[in-house]
């Protein structure tokens, strides 16, 4: 059925169609359409049977879902940013005790300062939270990827973040085709926990585990996400079955044959990018795009091949690593490992700024003639940071702390350890 | 007295079993069939008072709801020594999350049973004072107000002992912690600092609040079974001895939690809705140093350089608790806590009616809220 | 259920990890001795006895028996005995002492009520032991004697079987069918009894009968004499004399004042018959103060209370018809009497002397070996006397005098002659060390104070010889048996099983007691500390 809804509204739609037992959140732009859907859908009882906790932070938010979810019962939960950083200890637990929470994170910077708009600081913070990162492209994606995320979850009994971007995703309205009950329900069974707390057969879970054991334990949460890899793909070809239309899977191409070019890049910012490139490629340039939907696990070997004929590869990045750059870069780089490309790194779209088709064509260009810097920042006021900078070193006293001291001998020795 | 002794058995209720009590008055640790839901083996020091409180209570959790109970448990002494792979000592189903998340795990399992129709299956959380007090304390508020259907149990042995015996917010003013040194003019662990989780929990006022020690086997039993009868959230404050934080012999476990209450030290009460109802009396007053000397924590009071000061500003506390509780039989009434519970305005928490006032708890207690007048 | 490796853990799973490997000391059951069982002169297992009467219904019968090992004579104990148990209870140190006495009493008369009986189970032996005075010393010998399966026959010189406890002891502190039942108990397990039968040569004796041993116990009959100037009206009699007359048809002429002489038990019981035969003055002269009578406060009060004056510091200088002279004492630094010059004039029909008795050891003239004082027979700690095969108890030998006493000479000799027929040494029994108050964790018992039994009210005392101190009901028995602290003794309170923060103690059912799991004990020690009555103790490990 199409209808031209909100992106929250098409997720918690998809969400309560999944028919999640517990839901807990805790409200945190641009998360809130969503989780007052559902709340909503709880309330009418068109959603039921469910419980909706208002807990009392993220880190409660997550905690009753790991409760919950080790009880036997499906859990979804929704954050962004800050309310994602509140709740880091209990997104390693979740993943380490190997519980299928499904929880969407609806992109958003990370303070300070304090930003609500859209960019991937949050999630790429947990990309090694040993959760399964899927970043949708779309509304219809972000919707689908739920759907898909609650079957992959429970397979693997791994938890997984389906990460849209705020505002533009999850407050655009787009025409969406919405599935129906009876296709979901053909699609995602009813959720058999691998292990569950449970009177008549009762275990402990979580245990302490010295050197002897750990780094087992880690590999088998490693070898676990590698399942996914062959998983998610499978799980796309089967939506399809049902659903009729392509949703998922870890990587997507555009455009890429023949493609010296290539773009790679993560979420809704591959429309624009797939419209410059359209745009592009009429005039004959020989650009195409890698999109990764599945960032964790990460897919080198679909990668590795989506890019090894290129001759160069750019990555536009929604997130900054401070000290280094690119995040994406570095992983992409790593799965093409003795392959010889020119690599550039941009990072864009910080804190909700815009990312123009204008600003994506020069950057394409420049970086068609290797003309980039490896690391370049998109639509940067230069003058403006030249300009602090200055200000900065005016303010900062000269010298080195040896100096400093023959100036103010006690001040320093103070501040010595 | 929350819990009305029986008389004249030899040994009365005070001892953990009588063979002369009919069957249903026996204590639940008596039972030869006892859950033991924390069983053999663990690494508990010698006489930990936290791992035989555990037992206490869930043993009794165990025995009112037949086995099915299912518990949460914070990071600290409890979870390293019940738990270390590969190798657990828990026959309950269990969990441990984090250090600061018990309580919310508790909700979480609670939420899970109850959407599932699993009214039978209840619901337990527990953790050291660290994880209560400290850093679980806003998921346990949260808990609390959101009058979930957990029974929250805190053992309190008065600081961090996992990590080495430092402060937390339920360390008592004078003791001597790896982080509260008394040197210089420093007593200790400052006075005038510090939360008293049961009155905060009275204040959430949620259905019933209680606190305990495991010098008092049988009146702890009777808490966890009164707690038992309610549903909602629930709090039992357990006083449990740590020799190794403490610096007590492993032997005097119990006798010290005893000296604890019959000093004044350790109010052991009982609340519903935020009004006390029932209040352990004194049963042979003594003094605080009968209490500290037994402790190394308190050494510093006693040496060479001894500091009345500070022992009277212990005793003034002790004192206080006796007036603020009634805790001796002879504490005018004026100054007794008001306790009228039965009539008291139930605030929000219409669910959290008793489900069976029939149960032997209730029936050996009938005189219970007597005490508190 | 798939669990996922390490992190989570099958249930119990800890039972492998043998903690007992971290302990230094190990918690090890033990018995200790109860301070009342170590007080009982006749060697009764008080501790035990109650600890089955807790348990009431059956529990009688238990505790009865249990006595009856010890102890042919609950219903006499619980009037006459005076009880060092109770002196020596630890509960005195709480509140008040266990009522051990009345609890006995309980126990014996519900045996006597309910015709409970001891059967011989012993195979007979074919030996044949004399035993001489039917007091309850002899009776004592006799009653073990014959379960351990010898022939027994006792010989004694009156009409009728119990000695002082029939010929001293007044009908109201000891009604004779209670007496009687339980002698007759004795008979009925086939001891014979020869009365009218007093016997003048111990070894013609036994040669005559056939006996391989004997056992002497003919009490202290003769009682002592001081001398006083009395004129020829005086009437001075002697205490036993006159309690012996208490037997006969006809009681005794005392007249309307009677004076008794003395500050023992008998110079009481003398002085209470008086008062019941009609006297309206009974007075007790005695030479010290109250403090110094060797009588038991318990009988000066009861007697005070009947109306029995007392002249304390006093001695009496002269007798003659219906008068007699008194001189005020007065005690030196030592606590010696000395006479003080003044005198004062009492009336008085007669004159009883109550100054303590000498035994008849004529039957043992001749008898080689035999060592004595003129008043006693020395024995050695086997009971026997100088004379291998003679035997000897009560109160003809130096001890204390009293019933219970004499009937533990009478277990005794007769664990000894029974060694000795066999030609052994009776080896004794093991004696654990005492359960001092220091070994008790007092916090665990209630506060529950004695139970005290009914007293006839004193009209009737004075005016009859009914039983002036009443038993208790039933209730009040367990009651009272249920104060007793098992001082020593595990009673299964469970402590040890609930406190043990490894669950390393086994509870093994109900009389079964507990069993340590040292696989997993870590030897904290709660359980010691924590032991009501100090039935565990702490012991290095040896490796
Ligand atoms: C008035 C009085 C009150 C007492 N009250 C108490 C009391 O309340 N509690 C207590 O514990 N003690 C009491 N006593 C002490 C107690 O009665 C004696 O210690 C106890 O009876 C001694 O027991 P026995 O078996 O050694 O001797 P006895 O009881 O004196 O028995 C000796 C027996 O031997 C017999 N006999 C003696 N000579 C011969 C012989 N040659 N041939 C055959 N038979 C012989 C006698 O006839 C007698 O039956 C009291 C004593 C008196 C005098
Ligand atoms: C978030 C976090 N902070 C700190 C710790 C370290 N830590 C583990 S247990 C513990 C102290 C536990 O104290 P308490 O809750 O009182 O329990 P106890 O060990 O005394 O029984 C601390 C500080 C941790 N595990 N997690
Ligand atoms: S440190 Fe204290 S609380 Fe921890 S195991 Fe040892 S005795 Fe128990
Ligand atoms: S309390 Fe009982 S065992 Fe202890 S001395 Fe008294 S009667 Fe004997
Ligand atoms: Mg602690």
């Amino acid at each position: 059925m199409l209808s031209q809804i909100e992106g929250s509204k098409a997720v918690a739609d998809a969400v309560a169609q999944c028919r999640p037992e517990v839901i807990c959140a805790y409200p945190i732009s641009p998360q809130t359409h969503i989780v007052e859907g559902l709340s909503k859908l709880v309330k009418t009882g068109d959603l039921t049977p469910c419980e909706y906790i208002n807990v009392e932070s993220e880190f409660a938010a997550m905690s009753v879902a790991i409760g919950s979810s080790a009880a036997g019962a499906r859990t979804y939960t929704a954050t962004a940013s800050q309310g994602l950083l509140y709740m880091v200890e209990a997104v390693y637990n979740a993943s380490g005790l190997g519980l299928p929470i499904v929880m969407t994170v609806a992109n958003r910077a990370i303070g300070s300062p304090i930003n609500i708009w859209n960019d991937h600081s949050d999630t790429m913070s947990q990309r090694d939270s040993g959760w399964i990162q899927l970043y949708a492209e779309t509304n219809q994606e972000a919707a689908d990827l739920h759907i898909q995320a609650f079957k992959l979850a429970e397979e693997l009994s791994l938890p997984v973040m389906v990460c849209m971007d705020g505002f533009i995703l999850t407050h655009a309205y787009e025409r969406i085709d919405q599935p129906t009950q009876e296709q979901v329900d053909a699609y995602l069974p009813p959720f058999t926990p691998r292990q569950t707390l449970d009177p008549d057969n009762p275990v402990s879970i979580g245990a302490m585990v010295g050197p002897e054991a750990f780094s087992e334990v880690r590999y088998l949460a490693h070898a676990k996400q590698m399942l996914a890899l062959e998983r998610i793909p499978e799980l796309a070809v089967e939506f399809n079955e049902i659903f009729g239309r392509e949703s998922g899977g870890l990587i997507h191409t555009y455009r890429a044959d023949d493609a010296e070019t290539m773009i790679v890049a993560l979420g809704s910012v591959l429309g624009t990018i797939k419209d410059t490139v359209d745009e592009m490629r009429d005039e004959g340039h020989k650009i195409g795009v890698l999109g990764i939907t599945s960032f964790r696990p990460f897919p080198q070997q679909q990668v590795r091949e989506a890019l090894v004929n290129a001759q160069r590869v750019l990555v536009l990045e929604k997130a900054l690593a401070v000290g280094i750059g690119g995040i994406v870069s570095a992983n992409v780089r790593t799965s093409l490992s003795g392959v010889q490309l020119r690599g550039y790194t941009a990072i864009a779209g910080l804190g909700g700024r815009a990312i123009t088709r204008e600003s994506l064509r020069s950057l394409f260009e420049n970086a068609e003639a290797d003309a980039l810097e490896p690391l370049t920042f998109v639509d940067m006021d230069w003058e403006l940071v030249q300009r602090e900078l200055q200000r900065d070193q005016l303010i900062r006293r000269p010298g080195t702390a040896y100096e400093h001291q023959e100036l103010n001998p006690g001040l320093v020795a103070a501040q010595l350890p | 007295m929350p819990y009305q002794p029986i008389k004249f058995y030899q040994t009365g209720s005070f001892v953990v079993g009588n063979r002369l009590l009919d069957v249903e008055a026996r204590s639940t640790q008596s039972d030869p069939k006892r859950a033991n839901t924390l069983t053999s083996g663990h690494r508990a020091c010698q006489g930990c008072g936290e791992a035989l409180g555990a037992r206490y209570a869930l043993d009794t959790v165990s025995r009112v709801t037949g086995g099915k109970m299912i518990a949460s448990n914070a990071t600290g002494c409890l979870e390293v020594f019940s738990t270390p792979f590969p190798e657990t000592s828990w026959q309950i189903p269990w969990i441990h999350s984090l250090f600061g998340n018990a309580p919310a795990v508790a909700t979480g399992i609670a939420a899970a049973m109850r959407v599932k129709g699993r009214d039978d299956v209840r619901v337990v959380g527990q953790g050291g004072d660290g994880g209560t007090v400290d850093i679980g304390f806003g998921c346990l508020s949260g808990m609390f107000e959101r009058n979930d259907d957990v029974l929250y149990i805190c053992y309190d042995n008065e600081a961090y002992m996992n990590t080495g015996v430092q402060r937390s917010g339920a360390t008592p003013g004078g003791a001597r912690t790896a982080t509260t040194q008394p040197v210089g003019p420093h007593p200790g662990n400052e006075f005038g600092q510090g939360k008293n989780l049961p009155r905060i929990a009275m204040a959430h006022e949620i259905p019933y609040v209680g606190t305990a020690t495991v010098a008092d086997l049988r009146d702890l039993e009777y808490k966890v079974e009164k707690a038992m009868t309610f549903r909602g959230a629930r709090y039992l404050h357990i006083l449990v001895t740590c020799p190794l934080g403490w610096g007590s012999a492993s032997r005097d476990s119990i006798r010290i939690a005893r000296l604890a209450v019959e000093t004044g030290i350790f109010p052991v009460f009982e609340a519903e809705r935020g009004e006390v109802t029932g209040v352990t009396k004194i049963r042979r007053r003594v003094p605080v140093e009968e209490y500290l000397k037994l402790q190394r924590r308190y050494a510093h009071l006693f040496g060479k350089k001894p500091q009345p000061e500070i022992l009277h500003n212990i005793q003034a506390a002790a004192d206080r608790n006796i007036t603020r509780y009634g805790l001796l039989d002879d504490t005018p009434d004026d100054l007794k806590p008001p306790g009228e519970a039965k009539d008291a305005a139930t605030s929000g928490h219409d669910e959290a009616q008793p489900e069976d006032s029939e149960t032997d708890a209730m029936a050996l207690t009938s005189e219970s809220f007597e005490g508190a007048r | 259920m798939e669990k996922p490796f390490a992190i989570t853990l099958d249930v119990g799973t800890s039972k492998a990890n043998h903690t007992g490997s971290w302990r230094t000391e190990r918690p090890v059951y033990i018995d200790r001795l109860p301070p009342c069982n170590n007080a009982c002169p006749a060697g009764e297992n008080i501790q035990s006895w109650l600890y089955a009467a807790e348990e009431g219904g059956e529990g009688y019968e238990k505790g009865w028996r249990q006595i009856m090992a010890d102890n042919p004579f609950p219903a006499i104990m619980g009037r006459v005995c005076y009880h060092p148990c109770e002196t020596s209870c630890n509960r005195a140190q709480l509140d008040t002492a266990v009522g051990i006495n009345s609890i006995e009493r309980f126990l014996g008369d519900e045996a006597l009520k309910q015709g409970w009986s001891i059967e011989v189970t012993a195979p007979l032996t074919g030996k044949r032991v004399l035993v001489v005075g039917a007091g309850p010393s002899g009776l004592s010998a006799a009653y073990h004697l014959r379960r351990a399966g010898h022939e027994v026959a006792i010989f004694d010189a009156e009409p009728a079987a119990g000695g002082m406890m029939r010929y001293g002891i007044p009908k109201y502190r000891l009604p004779r069918e209670i007496l009687d039942a339980e002698v007759q108990r004795i008979l009925n397990m086939g001891v014979t009894l020869d009365l009218n039968r007093k016997v003048t040569n111990v070894e013609a004796e036994m040669r005559a009968g056939n006996f391989d041993a004997a056992f002497l116990a003919v009490g202290a009959h003769i009682g002592k004499r001081a001398y006083i100037p009395a004129g020829e009206a005086a009437k001075i009699m002697d205490a036993i004399s006159v309690l012996h007359g208490m037997e006969d048809a006809e009681p005794p002429m005392l007249g309307r004042r009677v004076v008794v002489y003395g500050g023992g038990n008998t110079a009481m019981d003398v002085a209470r018959t008086a008062k019941r035969l009609g006297a309206t003055e009974a007075v007790v002269v005695y030479r010290r103060n109250r403090e110094k009578m060797p009588a038991h406060d318990f009988e000066v009060t009861e007697a005070i209370e009947e109306g029995v004056r007392m002249k304390w510091l006093s001695t009496i200088k002269h007798a003659d018809g219906g008068k007699i002279l008194i001189e005020k004492m007065e005690l030196d630094e030592t606590g010696f009497p000395q006479g003080t010059g003044e005198m004062e004039e009492l009336e008085a029909d007669s004159v009883v002397l109550a100054l303590g008795q000498d035994a008849d050891l004529s039957l043992l003239e001749g008898v080689e070996g035999i060592e004595s004082d003129g008043g006693t027979v020395a024995v050695s700690p086997n009971m026997m006397t100088g004379h291998p095969g003679i035997f000897a108890g009560g109160d003809m030998v130096p001890d204390e005098r009293t019933v219970t006493v004499g009937i533990g000479h009478g277990k005794r000799a007769a664990r000894n002659i029974d060694a000795w027929l066999s030609g052994v040494a009776y080896a004794g029994t093991h004696k654990h060390e005492l359960a001092s108050f220091d070994k008790l964790n007092t916090w665990y018992y209630s506060d529950a104070p004695q139970s005290m039994r009914p007293t006839l009210d004193v009209a009737r005392r004075t005016s009859t010889f009914e039983e002036v101190v009443g038993g208790l009901d039933e209730n009040n028995a367990v009651y009272e048996a249920r104060r007793c602290l098992s001082c020593g003794n595990c009673f299964e309170c469970d402590n040890c099983y609930g406190v043990c923060p490894d669950n390393s103690v086994i509870k093994l059912g109900p009389g079964k007691r507990f069993e340590f799991d040292y696989d997993y004990c870590k030897g904290c020690g709660i359980c010691v500390a924590e032991c009501p009555c100090g039935a565990i103790s702490m012991e290095p490990e040896t490796i």
